[in-house]
């Protein structure tokens, strides 16, 4: 722990007298430790350790609600309630700062009741039948009902709805009947993503969480990265559910129905079915997406590798006109438009930056626009009747396959965003044990992916998987020899706002595949490469007030912006619950993957080759490819009308 | 709003942000400023006022709900606020409550038709040993009873317009 005073942390939103002090400890050099007694146990902690964090490290078990480890910490539920020698009162122990030798009794009969008797009052509030419910038996308040046993409604049970459910947004529905007012959404939206769609409004008995005015979710300022639904304890908030409809053309013979599926899904879905976070099935789900009856199953990797082909030449011819043409109308840093959470808040809060937005449209929507029309042309098959479903870890996937521009091939590019839990309730709907499947590979043509690809689903993982290519395609030196296995080290890792530079030494021949755009790189020899990486919108907002302020992201070429924690293994589409520990467990999937494959970028990818040669002859940034592999922004603005 | 209203509004939150700074407890002071003048916390105030302290405007529009005592709606020129604690409560306020709504002809959390009266109840004001207590605009009136309701109203009406208890530039 650092023993600089959060005091100084110009970005906190706190009034300076109400931030945190961190108190120092003993490792940080001053301060020191403390000694707690819980229920009969002695241990010492670092002096302002929670009651809570301090149970745990000698693993007694506090129940919580409103607590969630990515949060900051609120005490509005008082579930963790236990007794301090020397108090009148219960304490929150979530809450309850350890500055003084202290005993703590965690179970008595006190503490017991109260529990239950909160529990019981949540509960006399709470209008919904666990069986109709999408949290059932992944519900934080249905296992503490279970926990506390109980068996009778004490204070009653509504037996209407209060509340209409929102279902205007394409990612997420609320129903506030279901909410127990912890509180975790408002601060994930706020604390976390900078956005501040929600807050607790009213107060006393009418207290509830809603929009600016109570309008629906779809008229205010969301960027349906669904983080709020990941760190929900119950059913009150939960992603747009298209998967009847995926079931229904599934059942239609007439229908020709696709799925490709992104990197990060694979890497999590395994948590829906029990296992550890961590395990990757990817192969596995191939299987199960036969089983469940999709006609073709791909690998979004393949588009992946397209937009880094697509996305680093538009970056290239960035650079070429600002250093070379000394064009001022062009906007550097250019940053990545991969994550559609990110795209939504920079056309919300930073509408004069849209300049800067790679025009390239995300992996998603580039594979529904080849699905299309090079696949639906190859295999003569009416546009039409192709279904294209993707499994994204996100929930703002499910808004952006609905944007109206993106309809380049003549018909919706995506009809439907399914997310990882999404999947998983089908695959067990349909009877299947995922991860006792046998393997089974991708369908081809788009069957070979690149390590390049994978690694989207990390944060820094589009930045690693373009310098891969770029640093090739420019300077002729094989990566390896630069990176040792061409792993970047440098841009990985889970740092909110990450920076590196890296000298370009030498450049080589161009390349065939942009012999029509470039005669040579000569004119990037000795220049620095500077890139950005921050994830979380929260750390967005602050590398683009950097950006404003003139500081050093202004002078970056390329920054990668990734909305969710983590990036896509973080999705709001992702297994719940979330933690840090569990994103990095499916990081660890994630590199892994990378590791095993044998091609691992994307300009090597024989697939891409061959799409160049064979659709998109004119080569990358081209006129088809800007037609059916690019987009435009709107620039929406923060005002949110009457 | 006229868009001239609204460059009027904009301007005067920031000249008040000038006065109470930017931080976020400068809300408060702020939002009771544009209700002083305005009558009301208008949905463009509200997003000016986040926009100016670098907050969101749910979070203003929580603050604003929070307290009785500010207002997203416009009231009438008179908010009338009869408090509804306990020792009034013991000391007739419902009697109180039901001369007021007879006489202004509107139940409460209403505004009268003219736009002249608001009527709400409020809790605790302090006043507990000379309830029931009532609140109307700044002014206080306590040992209210259902006599006396009707003599303040009529005071009020007879006084339209120039009596000091008017909130300025009142809302219609
Ligand atoms: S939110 Fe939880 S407790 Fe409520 S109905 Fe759903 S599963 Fe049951
Ligand atoms: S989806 Fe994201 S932006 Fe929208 S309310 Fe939830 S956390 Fe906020
Ligand atoms: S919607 Fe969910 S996260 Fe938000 S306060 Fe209600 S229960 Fe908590
Ligand atoms: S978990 Fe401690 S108060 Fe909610
Ligand atoms: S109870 Fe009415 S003023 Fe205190």
């Amino acid at each position: 722990m650092s023993n600089t005073s959060a005091k100084d942390d110009k970005f906190s939103r706190a009034p300076v007298s109400q931030r945190p002090m961190v108190v120092p400890t003993q490792e940080g050099g001053i301060g020191g430790q403390v000694s707690v007694t819980i229920d009969s146990v002695d241990v010492k902690v670092p002096l302002g350790t929670t009651i809570l964090d301090a149970a745990r490290s000698i693993g007694i078990r506090i129940p919580t609600l409103c607590y969630h480890e990515d949060l900051c910490i609120a005490g509005v539920c008082r579930v963790c309630v236990v007794e301090v020698e020397g108090q009148r009162t219960l304490q929150a122990a979530c809450a309850y700062p350890i500055t003084a030798p202290t005993k703590v009794k965690t179970h008595t009969r006190k503490v017991r009741q109260a529990r239950r008797h909160i529990i019981d009052l949540l509960l006399s509030n709470h209008y919904g039948e666990c069986y109709t419910c999408s949290r059932n038996n992944n519900c934080e308040l249905q296992s503490l009902a279970k926990e506390y046993g109980v068996d009778f409604f004490r204070f009653g049970h509504p037996t209407e709805p209060r509340f209409e459910i929102d279902d205007s947004s394409h990612s997420v529905i609320r129903d506030m009947n279901k909410c127990v007012l912890c509180r975790r959404c408002v601060r994930t939206c706020i604390d976390m993503q900078e956005v501040g769609v929600l807050e607790a409004v009213y107060r006393g008995a009418d207290t509830r969480i809603c929009t600016f005015q109570d309008k629906p979710l779809a008229d205010v300022i969301c960027i349906n990265c669904g983080q709020c639904i990941n760190r929900c304890p119950t059913g009150a908030l939960r992603a747009n559910d298209p998967t009847d409809d995926v079931w229904a053309a599934i059942d239609d013979p007439t229908k020709h129905v696709i799925i490709q599926t992104a990197p990060s899904p694979r890497a999590a879905i395994g948590e829906c079915f029990g296992l550890e976070p961590g395990v990757p099935l990817t192969f596995e789900m191939n299987t199960a997406l036969k089983l469940c009856g999709f006609d073709r199953v791909f690998d979004t990797n393949f588009t992946a590798d397209l937009t880094i082909i697509e996305e680093g030449v538009e970056l290239l011819l960035r650079l070429k006109k600002a250093l070379v043409d000394k064009d001022p109308s062009i906007s550097l840093p250019q940053f990545t438009s991969c994550s559609p959470g990110w795209v939504k808040y920079i056309e919300h809060f930073y509408p004069e930056y849209l300049p800067n937005l790679s025009s390239a449209k995300s992996p998603q929507q580039m594979f529904g626009a080849v699905i299309k029309t090079y696949y639906a042309q190859m295999h003569n098959i009416d546009p039409k009747d192709i279904v294209c479903v993707a499994l994204m870890p996100c929930s703002a996937k499910k808004f952006e396959c609905n944007r109206p521009e993106m309809t380049s091939s003549g018909f919706k590019d995506i009809d439907y965003g399914l997310t990882s839990r999404e999947l998983a309730k089908m695959i067990s709907e349909a009877g299947i044990d995922l991860p006792k499947l046998h393997k089974s590979p991708f369908d081809d043509p788009f069957g070979t992916a690149t390590g390049s690809g994978v690694i989207f689903g990390a944060t820094g993982g589009v930045m690693e998987a373009a310098l891969r290519s770029v640093i090739e395609i420019v300077t002729g030196i094989r990566v390896e020899e630069i990176f040792e296995h061409a792993d970047i080290i440098p841009v990985r890792g889970f740092e909110g706002v990450k920076y590196a530079e890296l000298k370009i030494e030498k450049v080589g021949p161009v390349p065939d595949l942009l012999k029509g755009l470039f005669t040579d790189f000569n004119w990037l020899l000795g220049a620095t490469l500077k890139v950005g990486i921050c994830h979380g919108t929260a750390n967005a907002k602050k590398v683009m007030e950097d950006i404003k302020a003139g500081g050093k992201f202004s002078q970056c070429h390329f920054i990668e912006f990734m909305a969710c924690p983590g990036g896509c293994l973080g999705g709001g589409g992702q297994p719940i619950p979330t933690s840090p520990a569990i994103r990095e467990a499916r990081a660890r999937a994630i590199y892994a993957e990378d590791s095993a494959y044998t091609v691992r970028k994307s300009h090597e990818n024989p697939d891409i080759v061959k799409i160049y040669t064979e659709f998109f002859k004119e080569g990358p940034c081209s006129h088809l490819s800007h037609h059916l592999l690019h987009t435009h922004y709107t620039p929406r603005g923060k005002y949110i009308a009457e | 709003m006229l868009v001239t209203e609204r460059e009027r509004l904009r301007d005067d939150i920031k000249a008040w942000s000038q006065t109470f700074g930017t931080e976020r407890n400068a809300l408060i002071p702020i939002l009771q400023e544009v209700q002083k003048k305005y009558s009301n916390i208008s949905q463009y105030a509200m997003q000016v006022i986040a926009d100016v302290l670098d907050i969101h405007p749910v979070e203003v529009y929580s603050v604003v709900s929070f307290y009785s005592f500010l207002n997203d709606k416009p009231k009438g020129k008179y908010v009338i606020r009869l408090c509804q604690t306990i020792s009034c409560d013991m000391q007739g306020k419902d009697r109180v409550a039901r001369q007021l709504e007879n006489d202004l002809g509107i139940t409460f959390g209403e505004t009268t038709p003219d736009g002249k009266f608001s009527l709400e109840f409020a809790n605790c004001l302090g006043m507990c040993d000379q309830g029931p207590a009532m609140l109307i605009n700044d002014q206080v009136y306590t040992h209210v009873t259902p006599e006396k309701v009707h003599d303040i109203l009529e005071n009020i009406r007879r006084t339209f317009g120039v009596f000091a208890l008017e909130t300025k530039e009142g809302h219609h």
